[in-house]
């Protein structure tokens, strides 16, 4: 399977990461907890207690000036606004204590253990970490993929004696709130709109951290979980917040480190997909995590959480940023940055973002996921799909997954079987052909509904259209070639909350695209013109079919925007009304009395439940999934404009 | 004096034959004395060893001086005034420079650049009006010289000037015209320097109380031109507040106001074109100054701070209460420990235990981390009994932020430091370190950033650019204002292994000075500009504020007869 070259290349991946769970194994889980932990903190920095933290945050000049004008504003007494700022505060404040790492420590290492063959962790980029953070105050940014992410990196740093981080989390609920607050999460309101004096309470709360850098601050520039596993387009908030002490000089730099975690099989992956088609998720709660405790009889492979080199802020801000605006105004006082400025940190954003996304490893069920999500839907459910048809479809995506630069996560050859085992929750492995998993519970008596039928299928795909975007990074600049090359700058506009385009980069994108396409023997690229070439059509075609159901969705919302009569809806309106056309589409099994561009592509859709010719149908599951994610609401309202 | 280096001929730092340091000559309380930890602090800091040296060219080769181009009409015009004049080629070198980093450098290297071709010393006012009438008849380009201890590259010839280039060197108009008991002023001519203007005035019972740390050389028209800051401003002012009449020969003729008004609402007031003009308008030949009583009774402090966080929070207080000493200055933790390392060798056994007794005292009993810990020193002046009672506040306010007093004797040392510090550049560069050191003045809020910040992009930039040594990157707050401080900073490194030193050291200074107006600090407090910061100063006073001084340039001197080219 593997020429020498790649199986070099391969063994040195082997080396950059180290299993930790590894030497868990061999000690004992309580010696684990209670280990020496005496990490070296940011140079100079003094610790700082909560309480110490809580106090200089509501003595700061700057929280005094808002309280004093919201005083002022609403004509109640400073010492009322003052109160009010405390309770935000306790609200907000993190409780990180020892004994609770330690207790934290201990839980996980049982936890991991069971759940996870491997935690595989480069050793390099934790040096690089351990390095940088007696330099300057760090901020951990990891994607966010599982609720498992919440706590892992804390695990790690825990157990390397690096100071462990601070993490911002959204707001929580009561008891297991209490938990994770002493582990070093503090919470934020999910909608703060323009609550004045909880922006102020926040903003002086996170700068005060990074100012002390006494502890490295760990948040998701992405703002939430992503439930569909692909990136989101970032939030600025937070990055925003944590970047203002370097920009008045307050810290000499700061220090970002993109983390990337991937996972083989992610632990609340039917869960996701249940979220995505509307259905209301668990609370965090002490019965939820109960409930979860079935979920540790399951194997859930390998986790690889890849460290990033770190970056300077002050390197990457070089020559972007205006500092004599800050020079006029006291330090104490809000200031807006200037267009200038939020341009710099968007850019800076996104830029983690990619990053992240590079550092990512694609597993084999990634790959695979984007082949069975192109093949007829008959053949998943009736046929069954051939074993040597997928593997060796898959050994030809895995080469052009690593012409296109991607990580990869492809231990041994036995990977694609083992993988396929993994996921038995998604397909079933049966006499040398592949199947999806139709019904879980085969005691059920009554048949299905059709929309009960079209929902239990919707998850089983909508997990594998998860799987398939955790790969879609690697393929999204070569497949928007692929798909409408003419267009590709106008796509990248179009895709720019669905995907992470560095702003101002469309040319180098295009080119990046073009080497990619190059690279692979897909076109040729000569000084005047692209040919592609007939070895290329592959490839083209793969590309061009994994973003077709992107833009089949966008369509759809189109469509229901035209043809809605009154122009006047709301956010909880709008979702839940796309997937009702949806489904009416599917259903009726025509759009004869449609525009023919909506027929061509529709009609096709409409079939799923009879005769299903195109591989189309995910394009609905994802219409049904466009849920929660207000980014692409914002789109369609955008568009409509 | 020395040619290629600072001060005067008999006083330098030396290694001795047992390796340890000495300070030679008999001018200094530290003269004739053995340091002996400075030897390990050089090679412990910048990683120096005696064995390699980069000794300096001992004399001048005169052969490597360009041959001066003469206006000769100028010449024999000079000449039937009577006015003494050289174009000798040790006089015109040693007139051709300042004291930055680069121009030391090359002088000890033997290289000379372009030098002034005529060196004129006028003997008062009306030389001056003499030789300025003939500049602009013949058309040459002049350039005031007072004491030439500018580190601004104010005193470098523009090397595009093609006209002739005569120095005008004030030093023989130096002296004191006469002294008003009644209003304490004295009027006094431009060229005298400073530890002569004091001396004087001392043995009238007088003093100026200007004291920068140049005083030993640098000359009161040079304190006008450039915006002067004294060491004692608290008390006396810096010297925009000491002048009270100015006299300046320009191309248009001579400027000055027709009466001694301690204050007037008159326009804008015409002294601030000339104070900071650094010789671009025309030469100040005289001043009137205020004069003092001289004090009293002196006392010099210091007081010891965990770290330099309390140490500013201290200074900041105390300007709050405007009960500034006449000097405080406070030192970081490099300097206080190279402040250590220049301690004399100590007598007494009795002496040596007492100072182990200190160092047991603030290091163990009272906690302070010897890495951390960081040294106010103090001056005070007045009346005996003011000076007790104001010492005891400005201790009390100490007190406050953690401070310990640390005795006078610490403080005296800090302050005799400021005069042998240049002094000891030279032994730096005797052993491949070179460093040299710039100011800045900053709002209160911004001491603390701007500190760590500028220390921080040194080290930096020593790393990025190569340098093989980590480099010493400290500072102190010299001043304090109402709305802010004067920050110093002095950085040094081994150049060893880099192929142009000095280039490396002009890139990190000038990322330094990116790095203090980034962080909110002024392009200088009273360095002044000259032709080192030139490139700043458009974003520093605006287009607008650029155009009101070309039009005062343009109007006074069309001809660009004042020719060095420093400020605009």
């Amino acid at each position: 399977y593997l020429t020498a070259y790649e199986q070099k290349e391969h063994l040195k991946d082997e080396e950059e990461f180290t299993d930790i769970l590894e030497e868990r194994r061999r000690t004992t889980d309580l010696g684990y907890a209670l280990r020496t932990f005496n990490p070296q903190p940011y140079k100079g920095a003094p610790t700082l207690s909560t309480s110490d933290l809580n106090k200089a945050v509501l003595e700061s000049q700057y929280l005094c000036y808002i309280i004093k004008e919201i005083a002022m504003e609403t004509g109640s007494s400073v010492e009322k606004v003052k109160e009010d700022a405390s309770r935000i505060l306790k609200e907000m404040s993190h409780n990180l204590q020892l004994g609770f790492i330690r207790l934290m420590g201990y839980t996980l290492n049982k936890v991991f253990k069971r759940l996870y063959r491997s935690i595989y962790v480069n050793m390099e980029g934790l040096n690089m970490l351990q390095q940088a953070i007696q330099e300057s105050p760090v901020i951990l940014i990891p994607n966010h993929r599982s609720y498992v992410d919440f706590l892992i990196i804390s695990y790690i740093l825990f157990t390397y004696d690096i100071p462990v981080p601070v993490i911002a989390a959204g707001i929580h609920v009561a008891i297991i709130g209490g938990l994770l607050r002493r582990s070093g999460a503090f919470y934020i309101r999910r909608a703060i709109g323009s609550d004045k004096l909880y922006w102020a309470v926040l903003l002086e709360y996170v700068q005060t951290i990074v100012r002390t850098g006494y502890a490295p601050l760990e948040f998701y520039v992405e703002g939430f979980r992503s439930r569909t596993l692909k990136s989101l387009v970032p939030k600025l908030g937070m990055m925003d917040m944590v970047l203002e002490p370097y920009f008045k000089g307050e810290v000499f730099d700061i220090t970002l480190v993109p983390i990337s975690i991937s996972y083989d099989r992610v632990l609340e992956e039917s869960l996701l997909a249940l979220e995505l088609l509307g259905v209301p998720r668990p609370k965090e709660s002490i019965t939820g995590l109960f409930k979860a405790s079935g979920v540790l009889q399951e194997d859930y492979g390998c986790m690889h959480v890849n460290f990033g080199r770190p970056l300077s802020a002050r390197q990457l801000c070089e020559g972007k940023i205006n500092w004599s605006e800050y020079n006029l105004i006291p330090r104490n006082l809000p200031q807006r940055p200037t267009a200038e400025t939020q341009d710099c940190v968007n850019w800076l954003a996104h830029l983690i973002v990619r990053t992240q996304e590079e550092g990512s490893l694609i597993s084999p069920w990634s790959l695979m996921a984007c082949l069975l999500l192109q093949t007829p839907f008959t053949t998943l459910t009736e046929e069954g799909l051939q074993w040597h048809q997928l593997t060796e479809k898959t050994l030809w995506l895995r080469k052009l997954v690593l012409d296109f630069g991607a990580r990869l996560n492809w231990p041994d050859s036995e990977v694609m079987s083992s993988t396929v085992a993994l996921h038995h929750s998604i397909v079933h492995h049966k006499e040398d052909r592949i199947y999806l998993v139709q019904d879980e519970d085969p005691a059920r008596q009554d048949p299905l509904s059709p929309e009960e039928g079209v929902m239990r299928m919707a998850v089983v795909v909508l997990m594998l259209v998860s799987y398939r975007n955790q790969a879609l990074h690697v393929f999204v600049r070569p497949g928007i070639l692929a798909t409408l090359f003419s267009f590709f700058c106008f796509l990248q506009d179009v895709f720019s909350n669905e995907f992470i385009f560095i702003p101002g980069r469309a040319v180098q994108d295009f080119e990046e695209a073009c080497s990619l396409l190059q690279k692979c023997g897909a076109v040729h690229i000569s000084q005047q013109e692209v040919i592609v070439l007939e070895t290329g059509l592959e490839v083209l075609s793969f590309l061009q079919k994994l973003l077709q159901p992107f833009l089949d969705s966008y369509q759809l919302m189109f469509r229901y925007l035209c043809e809605k009569e009154d122009h006047v809806f709301t956010e909880e309106q709008f979702l839940p009304d796309v997937r009702n056309l949806a489904t009416k589409l599917i259903l009726s099994g025509t759009t004869e009395d449609q525009e023919p561009v909506i027929v061509e592509n529709w009609f096709p859709l409409a079939q799923i439940l009879g005769i299903v010719s195109q591989p189309a149908y995910q394009s609905l599951f994802l219409i049904l999934a466009l849920s929660l994610q207000s980014a692409d609401f914002n789109l369609c309202v955008k568009l409509e404009k | 004096m020395k040619w290629n280096g600072w001060g005067y001929s008999d006083s330098k730092f030396l290694y001795n034959k047992k390796g340890q340091a000495e300070f030679t000559g008999k001018r200094y309380r530290l003269s004739g004395m053995i340091i002996p930890g400075l030897r390990e602090w050089m090679e412990s800091t910048f990683g120096a060893n005696l064995q390699h040296k980069t000794p300096a060219a001992p004399i001048l080769n005169s052969s490597a001086v360009q041959p001066p181009t003469l206006n000769e009409a100028f010449l024999k015009e000079l000449k039937s005034t009577g006015i003494p004049f050289s174009h000798d080629a040790e006089d015109r070198v040693f007139r051709s420079h300042g004291h930055c980093l680069h121009e030391i450098f090359a002088l000890r290297e033997g290289k000379i650049g372009r030098v002034p071709d005529l060196v004129v010393w006028p003997n008062c006012h009306n030389d001056v009006v003499k030789i300025v009438e003939l500049a602009c008849k013949h058309n040459v380009c002049l350039m005031p010289y007072g004491g030439g201890t500018s580190v601004s590259s104010a005193l470098e010839c523009p090397p595009e000037e093609t006209r002739s280039i005569v120095s005008l060197d004030t030093s023989q108009m130096n002296r004191i015209l006469w002294i008003d008991e009644k209003n304490l002023t004295a009027h006094v001519e431009a060229g005298i320097v400073g530890q002569d203007l004091e001396r004087l005035l001392n043995e009238s019972g007088y003093c100026t109380g200007h004291e920068p740390d140049s005083m030993e050389f640098s000359s009161l028209g040079g304190w006008v031109a450039t915006r002067a800051s004294g060491m004692k401003k608290n008390i006396y002012g810096n010297i925009e507040d000491l002048v009270v009449h100015i006299k300046m020969v320009t191309p248009q003729g001579v400027i000055e106001k027709s009466c001694q008004g301690p204050r007037m609402s008159t326009g804008p007031d015409v002294h601030h074109f000339i104070m900071g003009s650094e010789g671009t308008l025309g030469v100040v030949t005289e001043v009137t100054m205020k004069i003092r009583p001289m004090p009293e009774y002196q006392k010099y402090g210091s007081v010891v701070f965990p770290n330099f966080e309390m140490g500013v929070a201290c200074l900041r207080e105390v300007a709050r209460q405007r009960c500034a000493p006449a000097s405080i200055r406070l030192m970081d933790n490099e300097q206080f420990k190279f402040g250590h390392a220049l301690k004399p060798q100590v007598s007494s056994i009795f002496t040596s235990f007492l100072d182990g007794l200190k160092k047991f005292y603030i290091t163990k009993f009272k906690g302070f981390d010897p890495n951390r810990l960081c040294v106010a020193t103090l001056l005070f002046e007045g009346d005996r009994e003011k000076v007790l009672q104001h010492e005891k506040q400005v201790y009390d306010i100490a007190a406050k932020f953690g401070g310990l007093a640390a005795g006078e004797d610490n403080g005296q040392r800090g302050y005799m430091l400021t005069f042998v510090i240049a002094y000891l550049r030279d032994l730096g560069m005797d052993y491949y370190v070179i460093g040299e050191s710039f100011e800045t003045s900053v709002p209160w809020d911004r001491v603390l950033d701007i500190c760590r910040n500028v220390k921080a992009r040194i080290v930096r930039e020593c790393k990025d650019k190569g340098v093989q040594f980590p480099p010493l990157s400290t500072c102190r707050v010299t001043q304090t204002y109402d709305a802010g401080a004067c920050v110093y900073f002095y950085f040094a490194f081994n150049y060893r292994g880099l192929s142009d030193p000095v280039h490396v050291y002009e890139q990190v200074e000038h990322a330094a000075r990116e790095e203090i107006l980034a962080n909110g600090g002024s392009l200088s407090h009273h360095h002044g500009v000259g032709k080192l910061r030139k490139e700043w100063m458009r974003e520093t006073i605006s287009s607008v504020g650029m155009g009101m001084l070309k039009s005062v340039k343009d109007y006074v001197d069309p001809n660009n007869i004042f020719g060095n080219r420093n400020l605009l």
